[in-house]
């Protein structure tokens, strides 16, 4: 636990002045999601794995002040024992994901239809923008519209914009009940159960469709808990399993070569090549999918956003790099992420 | 290391001529129907404020386009004659945010006011910035489904306004602000660039174009469309009141209430001049001389209501609670909804005028916080009425006072700073939900540093290099902060003894 926050300033500024790039990473859990094909143009690692803490956690506020290269699992740990939690479930990745990792990558779980995105939970935070200065955005508080939102928009920029060393994020309690039902479901049908639950005001946190099973999760008042799942039906669940191993990508589907993955509108009805079906419909994962556009690994950054399929005119990229340079001039952060030439 | 210059990243727009604006209006009355841009002076009138009527400005003129392409050609006209554009949903916001440019083009959307798409299965729909909060939730009523960030001004308000303010409203402690109820936006830009920015599928792809618009006051861009969230109506609904002898019984049942592991739907205080002036004004039935009153709205499937219910009744009781009234009908829920929803106006019949503050605190702090406003109000001689998001922190103080009284509104204005200023040394903040606007200008360098405000201006010119949307508004400049002697003390971080200078 240590506020290495005047040595990272320091370590910025002289980066500035020697017009050295800086790549910003945790402890690299999520690095195999960052093109690793793509030549970095020297640029000098910028670590926050030392920067750990939490600052300040108030579990009557349901909000927690961490430094970014705290372990989500250190955080999960501290949070649990006031019973509570991150509603948007981070991949911790074998448990080195960081908190600040969380925030840029803007990967969330299998909670996050029904308790938001990564965004949705970010309330502030303080960072180093591309001219070496230490700012503040947001706050700790759930309603604050003073000035333009830059703390959400630090969720998924992959440190283009700057260096995060703090960051506020709303945090839930646990479900005081929680069960795990399996159905035996084709594609088709796991999807559209799942289209109907969209539209029910069922105490669902979860559902996912794998391996001809539709596994839905139920979290909240103990009897709303029981009564739901008895209406549902199928087999219960005694552990937690398939969740951590969806969370965290440890299911063996995530280890199997060309995993790709794709965000839908979530009636998109079920194509033959999704292998898993999550977040009531919205994310799909394919091994197999035909070099369709869309279909891409995750790719931070620009990239990210040309393999888009079809909306825009290409106009949102020339504003997404203005708004770089609006807070990082001279491309000191992350030049991999931002430099790579990635075929439309 | 060296440092340029300190310089504005975007200086204000220069005068506009007569003679541009003479070109301009040629070109306005070329490309507009022409009940579509008004220009003498009855009919400019209605518009010189927005819901903030004390701070007026007659605007040059005022265009209301049906269509984008009629949009696309008013923008075009301005960006081309440099001349500012203000845009203006309903009206009803309350920080200034749409008061006119006495030089600019008052940009009212109110005509774009059509539901484009209704799409059930993605629990989606599309809609032009006029439309009325309240319509999306009655057109898709028949299905099921809701919006659910509900402003007090829903009835009038439009969807595009409330993405401009990120509005919240009572239940947004449950189902959060508009950034958390919006999927995609249709925006164009004051160079007539088009930006599809998300939809109805999954997460955004780079930079959150969407949180950023969310609350951006227009100064980035005029919204054209967007796409909402709809939500399942909860089949059962709950309304508890409990009346506490003391504020800090109240308080002390809200921080339990959450620490226990609840959201409510909805959590709202009132102190006793509020309550008093509701209960006179609609007679709801809010008992008179309690010190606090606490509203809890509880939702869901009927199973986890009951559960819920039982809890809340049970902090209650234990913070020492005189009264409790459980609503379980809709007509009484309605009732004790009554009193809160009317509280404005209620306390409107106090005095002449009310000026409505609007500050977010921690919880935590809620019940020092509401004594030192006490203590102000006896130092300036103005009364106070104090009504509370108190789930999420966001106290709206409404100062009582005179505009005709001389030297009041002077009071009451700063009364008002100083209560933003205790909010800011808690480390809450000056605005929770209405928007900087105009009003709120000066109190924006209490709470951030110059090189905050110069990267919000470096944001802006990103988007609106011009400087031409909504300029003056939401971000003050440098200069101005220095003129009032900006005083910058940053969330919280300053101990509470600085709380003593005010």
């Amino acid at each position: 636990m240590a506020d290495l926050g005047e040595e990272l300033l320091q370590a910025v500024a002289t980066a500035r002045d020697q017009g050295q790039p800086l790549s910003i990473a945790g402890t690299g859990s999520k690095s195999f999601l960052t093109r690793p094909e793509t030549a970095v143009r020297d640029s000098r690692l910028l670590s926050t794995v030392e920067h750990t803490g939490v600052v300040d956690y108030r579990p009557d506020e349901l909000v927690v002040t961490v430094r970014t290269g705290t372990l989500l699992r250190e955080l999960a740990q501290t949070l649990a024992r006031e019973g509570q939690m991150l509603g948007f479930e981070p991949p911790e990745f074998r448990g080195l994901g960081t908190v600040g990792g969380a925030v840029a990558s803007g990967l969330a779980g299998p909670g996050r239809p029904a308790r938001g995105s990564v965004r949705d939970a970010v309330l502030g935070v303080q960072m180093i923008n591309g001219l070496g200065e230490r700012l503040v955005f947001g706050g700790q508080v759930m309603k604050n519209v003073a000035g333009f939102d830059v703390s959400r928009l630090q969720a998924g920029a992959y440190g283009m914009l700057g260096l995060l060393l703090e960051v506020s994020l709303k945090v839930l309690p646990r479900p005081q009940a929680e069960l795990t039902l399996r159905l035996e479901k084709s594609a088709t049908d796991a999807h559209a159960e799942m289209r109907r639950w969209a539209r029910l005001p069922h105490p669902i946190s979860a559902a996912a469709w794998l391996e001809e099973g539709l596994w839905v999760r139920l979290s909240g008042a103990e009897a709303a808990v029981n009564q739901t799942a008895a209406a549902l039906g199928g087999e219960h669940q005694t552990d937690n399993d398939f969740w951590s191993g969806l969370k965290d990508h440890g299911l063996p589907l995530f280890r199997r070569d060309g995993l790709c993955c794709r965000h839908l509108p979530p009636a998109s009805a079920p194509s033959a090549e999704d292998e898993l079906i999550e977040w009531l419909g919205a994310r799909r994962w394919s091994t197999s999918a035909p070099g369709a556009v869309g279909y891409q690994p995750f790719a931070a950054g620009f990239a990210r956003h040309r393999c888009r399929d079809g909306g825009g005119d290409g106009k949102i990229a020339d504003y997404q790099a203005r708004l770089k340079a609006a807070f990082d001039p001279d491309s000191l952060f992350n030049p991999e992420l931002t430099d790579a030439d990635v075929p439309a | 290391m060296s440092e340029a210059p300190e310089q504005n990243p975007q200086p204000p727009p220069a005068a506009v001529t007569d003679a541009a604006k003479k070109q301009a209006l040629a070109r306005l009355r070329r490309a507009l129907p022409r009940e579509s841009l008004l220009t003498r002076p009855e009919q400019l009138k209605p518009y010189e404020s927005d819901g903030l009527t004390a701070l007026r400005e007659m605007p040059w003129v005022v265009v209301l386009p049906e269509t984008e392409d009629a949009l696309r050609a008013v923008l075009e006209i301005c960006r081309e004659h440099g001349i500012p554009v203000v845009p203006r949903g309903a009206g009803t916001g309350l920080s200034g945010g749409a008061r006119p440019s006495g030089d600019g083009v008052l940009l009212g959307l109110s005509k774009m006011n059509r539901i484009l798409e209704v799409d059930l299965d993605n629990c989606a729909a599309r809609v032009q910035p006029g439309v009325r909060n309240l319509a999306i939730s009655e057109a898709v009523a028949e299905h099921g489904l809701y919006y659910a960030p509900d402003p007090s001004s829903q009835i009038a308000c439009s969807i595009g306004g409330n993405v401009a303010e990120n509005s919240g409203g009572v239940h947004c402690l449950k189902y959060g602000l508009t950034v958390n109820n919006v999927l995609g936006l249709k925006v164009l830009t004051l160079a007539g660039d088009e930006l599809l920015i998300g939809g109805p599928g999954g997460d955004p792809e780079s930079l959150d174009l969407l949180a950023l618009f969310c609350g951006s006051e227009g100064l980035l861009g005029v919204v054209t469309e967007v796409w909402v969230r709809l939500l399942p109506v909860p089949p059962e609904r709950r309304v508890l009141l409990a009346a506490f002898p003391t504020v800090e019984g109240a308080a002390g049942s809200v921080a339990a209430i959450i620490g226990r592991g609840l959201i409510p739907a909805g959590l709202e205080m009132m102190d006793t001049p509020a309550i008093q002036a509701a209960e006179a004004f609609v007679h709801a039935g809010y008992p008179a001389n309690a010190g606090a009153i606490l509203l809890c709205e509880l939702d869901g499937v009927p199973a986890e209501v009951d559960a819920d219910a039982e809890m809340v009744s049970r902090v209650f009781a234990e913070f020492g609670a005189d009264e409790v009234q459980v609503a379980t009908s809709t007509e009484e829920q309605a009732r004790l909804w009554l009193g809160r929803k009317a509280a404005f106006p209620a306390v409107g019949r106090l005095a002449p005028d009310y000026y409505c503050m609007d500050g977010t605190i921690p919880r935590a702090s809620l019940a020092e916080v509401l004594t030192r406003i006490g203590g102000l109000s006896e130092r300036y001689g103005l009364a106070v009425a104090n009504v509370f998001h108190a789930g999420d922190g966001n106290l709206h103080p409404l100062i009582l006072y005179d505009a005709n009284a001389p030297g009041e509104l002077e009071r009451a204005e700063r009364f008002g700073a100083d209560i933003l200023a205790l909010c800011v040394a808690a480390g809450g903040t000056v605005t929770g939900e209405h928007g900087v606007g105009v009003e709120k200008l000066d109190p924006m360098c209490g709470q951030f540093s110059a090189a905050e405000l110069e990267q919000f201006a470096r944001l802006k010119a990103a988007f609106d290099p011009d400087g031409l949307m909504n300029p003056g508004k939401a971000i003050p400049t440098l200069s101005r902060c220095s003129e009032i002697g900006g005083m910058h003390v940053h969330g919280g971080r300053l101990p509470f003894p600085n709380l003593e200078r005010f």
